[in-house]
């Protein structure tokens, strides 16, 4: 006893809406949903057991982070849909017209080298400034500003192609 | 900010609703047994209550003076940490306090969880949750009822710290003398309850 664990709900309240933000980048909006309740019905089940009371969010996000790996390798496994005749039809639409969609967007998030992927995910995923940015990576204001426009350079450059 | 910038930070500001997201995971949670506590408020004649219900039964009942979060924070540390908003598996319990103050009830047939009440205060509050309802009995009564007929103080104070008011009756308990006592949720909620049941004179 002595570990003192707050309502599981005053958790819920205080970190869903970034969690699902997160989840929105992470594995595209249509899952996220579904993605933020196994996170959260993960946690709910594991909570008791914590030895300690700290970092909880950090603990969700490391929740989170799993299940979104999770969902991701399950889109990638899936089989494609519909006989073999049916594939060329399909792949057709799926080629990115002039708009991408938002989920093609992260998608392209998630393919940046892993700093320039940090760095934009904390810019408008966790809205931080640069400095906290900066703080977040251990780098300076300057880099973490260097990374953020190197990513976004990197994936205007994919989109006109 | 470039259009790329925009796109980036409007796809995923998306409005989740935080009621839609807790009663999902309300369900999903007591589908699972991961529900040990769940509460919910409900508006009442004595101001906003809040409700507290665990598999066994009814835990808690909080008058609104008491701030919500240090109520949710001694259910998480004395039953258990996985405590959810979750007013379906109240509705029961809120029903009958619904129809209890609208006169349309007497008794109640959820049954009580003891497990925030030890000790001799057990004694005393199993003892009132045996008082008919509107009648009166008395603190030294109570005490005797426990098994200590002398500890009348302590079955006020055991009376005082009620975790579950309204449904284990600590409003019937009076002085011996006629006098109203004490009430952990002010003696005009006693006053109130008393009238609704018809032992003092309705005041309005």
């Amino acid at each position: 006893m002595g570990v003192h664990l707050p309502p599981f709900q005053a958790l819920v309240d205080a970190h869903a809406a970034e969690l699902h933000r997160f989840l929105v980048a992470s594995v595209g909006r249509d899952q996220a949903e579904d993605c933020l309740q196994e996170t959260l019905l993960s946690a709910l089940r594991a909570y008791p057991r914590l030895r300690h009371g700290d970092n909880l969010r950090a603990w969700l996000y490391k929740i989170a982070h799993r299940k979104a790996t999770d969902a991701v390798r399950r889109i990638v496994r899936r089989p494609p849909p519909g006989d073999l005749d049916a594939l060329p039809a399909a792949a057709e639409p799926s080629v990115p017209a002039h708009e991408p969609s938002d989920d093609d967007v992260w998608l392209m998030v998630r393919v940046l080298p892993a700093k320039q992927r940090a760095a934009v995910v904390h810019r408008f995923v966790h809205d931080l400034d640069y400095r906290s940015i900066a703080e977040q990576m251990g780098t300076t204001e300057e880099a973490a500003r260097q990374n953020v426009s190197a990513g976004l350079r990197r994936m205007r450059k994919e989109m006109d192609r | 900010m470039t259009e790329l910038e925009d796109q980036l930070r409007r796809s995923v500001a998306g409005p989740i609703d935080p009621e839609r997201v807790a009663s999902r995971l309300a369900r999903r949670a007591a589908d699972a047994g991961l529900l040990d506590v769940a509460y919910a408020r409900m508006d009442s004649p004595l101001g906003e209550l809040l409700v507290a219900v665990t598999r066994r039964g009814l835990v808690r009942v909080a008058y609104e003076d008491e701030p919500e979060d240090e109520v949710l924070a001694e259910l998480a540390d004395r039953v258990s940490p996985r405590v959810l908003r979750a007013p379906q598996r109240t509705d029961a319990v809120r029903r009958e306090l619904a129809s209890y103050f609208a006169r349309r009830r007497r008794g109640f047939e959820t049954r009580v969880d003891w497990t925030l009440v030890r000790g001799f205060a057990r004694g005393v509050l199993s003892a009132t949750a045996a008082v008919p309802y509107g009648e009166v009995t008395t603190y030294s009564a109570m005490a005797a009822a426990a098994g200590s007929p002398r500890a009348y103080r302590a079955a006020g104070n055991a009376l005082g710290s009620n975790p579950i008011p309204i449904v284990v009756p600590c409003h019937r308990v009076l002085h011996a003398d006629g006098g109203l006592g004490g009430y952990a949720g002010g003696l005009d909620r006693k006053r109130h309850l008393l009238a609704l049941e018809g032992v003092l004179p309705s005041v309005r």
